[in-house]
């Protein structure tokens, strides 16, 4: 079954704010070999008692299953759900991306950014540093354009994603 | 109530509440409050092993045999890595534990400290759950938290590190009431519509088979009984994997035997061919699945087990019911006498399974002057059933000869590592399954290879004098591993040989043990008669023939119905994937 062509779906998971918990959850994707595309973590309570982890993950329909029940058996999890299968939700990630160049590079770039709606956090007067957020799509396609104006690194967030409408998953 | 205590009596006072009245264990630094604290009182009883892996082995068939939680007491670094594989082993059995390992003072952790290791992420992979307790005032409700976690839902082993400033603070310790807990809440109750529609196929199946496992066990005694029931009111023929031996009765017409790699060709043969499979507390393990695409093609698959993440994992199955195997039944039972189903007519599946079953595949025959060491344990069965013994194993041949030729007729008599398939853990397991029942025949099914892997425990044995019996089936050889070199290896025999053994006897006899040695067929039943007639603890050290080979078998890759029944038609040499598969 593991010949089934691959899906990338997003979890949410809600686990116990708590030292090892982390561990836990990467512990089990590398165990058993399962991938993650992207993972965030923050706390998310207004007591500090719970975080909220987002995790795009790839696999075809019958791990991504196993990956929900293994997930939701760990005793620190409260909740997982998977996003994709849920519905309409938002995804978004944020990228600090830095180029340096002059004269025409450097217009282009900021030209560029203003097309994105990417502000400048930074700027020296050989550099910038663009922040962009957006959907994953979004913010591949901007640093690829970057990297003709004078990419020099990037930092990303991974994908947080929240669920459409008036109710919490 | 009120007083503040010692962080070290919190955990005793805690065990004492919970009930335990046997702990397995082995001092050091890192625990000394916790064994000050156990010397001053008399309500828990410390059993002190020769190696924390026995310890943890002990712990397992004290469980096993008695359906408690079994507590372990080991120190910080070496202790709890040592404990590892115990911990490990019981995770992939379901077996209920709390595991306490001392830790370095809370201010030396992670500076690399003498005998500092890092418990809870070591373990944090092969136990349930773990927990590092940093504040004494958290020591009981963690400790009453951890037995529920341990004994519910799935059962498996908890950890608590508890480093030793955290021994010797005070706290306030109240005894908790129920426990519950915020986000782990194991489904027990089955979902009612489905057990309803699981009930309608049994009811349709014209070639039903109940494929149980030790979920059964777990579950406790009744749903043994339940089981009996159920393969009553429906007729349908039952097998069930190695964990499960016991959970129906043996010698019962409806019982296929164990399935699987080693199981019989009857209980494979009607798993390939059943038209509705009804998988009740076990895991669809590749030791009993074989090759994956060819496992039991034309059936439709139930599937009842309390853990969600069994379902789907390597077969996909039509209906799912996640639940207490027990519970599940119970309701089955209900709503089938309530429907006024009764057993369809199974003749024509009974005359197949009839049909497989003259084949004879546990069959032997007695050729030559050597022992077969299917007839010893045959013997070991016959001679000793009447008294229901509590059998352990190691891991091997001997074990697998031990599930097919060894009756059992009730739960909880069966202590064998199936899972993580360890050695050594025979011994170990008798003893405190010796402990939970002083007065049962309690025996080792080993191997002589296997039994050196945790020999030191015969100390703990004459400690506290337990009348553990070990059998050794002695071939001299690793005898496993031997035969998948003479299959797959072109029997070249890689370090399989146990070259050096020891004089058993001389052994038992430096310990305080009765030793017996037994040469061949003519001595047979004169050796297991007097093991059995001696009160104390006995090694048997029973020499068989060398080159046996354990049969039927479903070879590496292979499907349910390519059984090699005997050794006249083992196949060529396996190809590279079959070689690649453990």
């Amino acid at each position: 079954m593991k010949h089934l062509p691959s899906e990338r779906h997003t979890l949410s998971i809600m686990v116990d704010n708590e030292a090892g918990v982390l561990a836990r959850i990467v512990g089990l994707f590398s165990a058993r070999g399962y991938n993650i595309e992207s993972l965030t973590v923050a706390d998310v309570s207004d007591n500090h008692e719970v975080s909220r982890i987002t995790l795009v993950t790839n696999g075809p329909p019958p791990v991504i299953d196993q990956i929900m029940a293994q997930l939701d058996r760990l005793v620190p999890v409260h909740n997982v759900v998977d996003l994709t299968d849920w519905g309409p939700h938002v995804e978004r990630e944020m990228a600090l991306v830095k180029v340096a160049g002059v004269g025409e590079k450097r217009v282009e770039a900021l030209r560029l950014a203003d097309i994105f709606r990417a502000r400048p956090v930074d700027t020296s007067t050989t550099s910038f540093v663009f922040e962009v957020s957006g959907s994953t799509d979004k913010v591949n396609q901007f640093i690829a354009l970057m990297r003709e104006v004078g990419l020099v690194e990037v930092a990303r967030t991974g994908v947080v994603a929240i669920a459409r409408g008036a109710e919490a998953v | 109530m009120g007083l503040e205590i010692a962080g070290a009596e919190i955990v005793v006072q805690a065990l004492t509440d919970l009930g335990v009245e046997v702990v397995f264990g082995y001092p050091g630094g890192a625990v000394l409050p916790i064994y000050d604290a156990l010397f001053q009182q008399n309500r828990i009883r410390h059993i002190l092993v020769r190696h924390e892996q026995a310890a943890v082995h002990a712990a397992e068939g004290y469980a096993r045999a008695s359906g408690k939680v079994g507590v372990v007491l080991v120190t910080s670094g070496p202790g709890a890595t040592n404990a590892v594989t115990g911990i490990t082993d019981a995770l992939m059995d379901s077996v209920p534990l709390v595991v306490i390992t001392g830790q370095v003072p809370t201010h030396l952790i992670g500076t690399d400290a003498f005998q500092e290791c890092d418990t809870v992420g070591i373990t944090r992979h092969c136990s349930k759950h773990n927990y590092l307790v940093k504040d004494t005032a958290r020591l009981g409700p963690v400790l009453h938290e951890a037995f529920y976690i341990a004994r519910s839902g799935r059962p498996g082993p908890v950890v608590i590190d508890i480093p030793k400033d955290v021994q010797i603070m005070k706290a306030r310790y109240d005894k908790p009431g129920t426990i519950s807990h915020k986000t782990y809440k194991p489904q027990v109750k089955g979902d009612l519509a489905a057990i309803e529609a699981a009930v309608d196929m049994l009811a349709a199946a014209e070639r039903p088979i109940l494929y149980t496992g030790g979920g059964i066990i777990n579950s406790g005694p009744i749903a043994s009984q339940l089981l009996r029931e159920l393969a009553k009111a429906t007729g349908a023929p039952v097998t069930s994997t190695l964990m499960g031996l016991g959970c129906f009765p043996a010698e019962h017409p409806q019982f296929l035997g164990m399935l699987g790699m080693h199981g019989s060709y009857e209980a494979n043969m009607a798993m390939n061919r059943c038209d509705l499979m009804v998988c009740l507390g076990a895991r669809f393990d590749d030791r009993v699945t074989g090759r994956l695409d060819a496992f039991s093609p034309t059936s439709r698959k139930i599937h009842v087990d309390i853990d969600r993440s069994s379902f789907n994992k390597t077969v996909r199955v039509d209906l799912t019911i996640q639940g207490d195997v027990g519970s599940v039944m119970e309701d089955m039972l209900k709503l089938w006498r309530a429907r006024g189903h009764r057993p369809a007519d199974l003749k024509p599946w009974w005359a197949d399974i009839a049909a497989w079953r003259g084949r004879n595949s546990f069959g032997f025959e007695q050729k030559g002057d050597a022992l077969l060491p299917q007839k010893a344990i045959q013997r070991l069965y016959e001679m000793t059933k009447a008294k229901k013994p509590i059998i352990s194993t190691e891991v091997g041949q001997h074990q697998m000869w031990a599930a097919q030729h060894f009756g059992f007729h009730d739960p909880n008599k069966w202590l064998t590592s199936g899972g993580l398939g360890t050695m050594g853990y025979g011994l170990p397991a008798a003893i405190g399954a010796q402990l939970a029942f002083p007065g049962a025949l309690v025996i080792d099914i080993a191997g002589e290879a296997s039994i050196q892997m945790n020999i030191q425990e015969l100390g703990t044995a004459t400690q506290y004098r337990l009348p553990v019996k070990i059998f050794i089936i002695n071939n001299e050889y690793m005898g496993m591993v031997r035969q998948w070199q003479e299959l797959n290896h072109g029997g070249r025999y890689s370090e399989s040989y146990s070259d050096s053994l020891p004089d058993f006897v001389m052994l038992a006899q430096a310990y305080g043990w009765k030793g017996i040695t037994i040469e061949g067929p003519h001595d047979l039943d004169a050796g297991i008669q007097a093991m059995l007639d001696h009160p104390g603890p006995v090694v048997v050290d029973c020499r068989v023939s060398k080159l046996a080979n354990c049969f039927p078998m479903i070879p590496s890759g292979a499907a349910h119905t390519d059984m090699i029944l005997s050794a006249a038609d083992e196949v060529g040499p396996a190809d590279d994937d079959a070689k690649a598969l453990v």
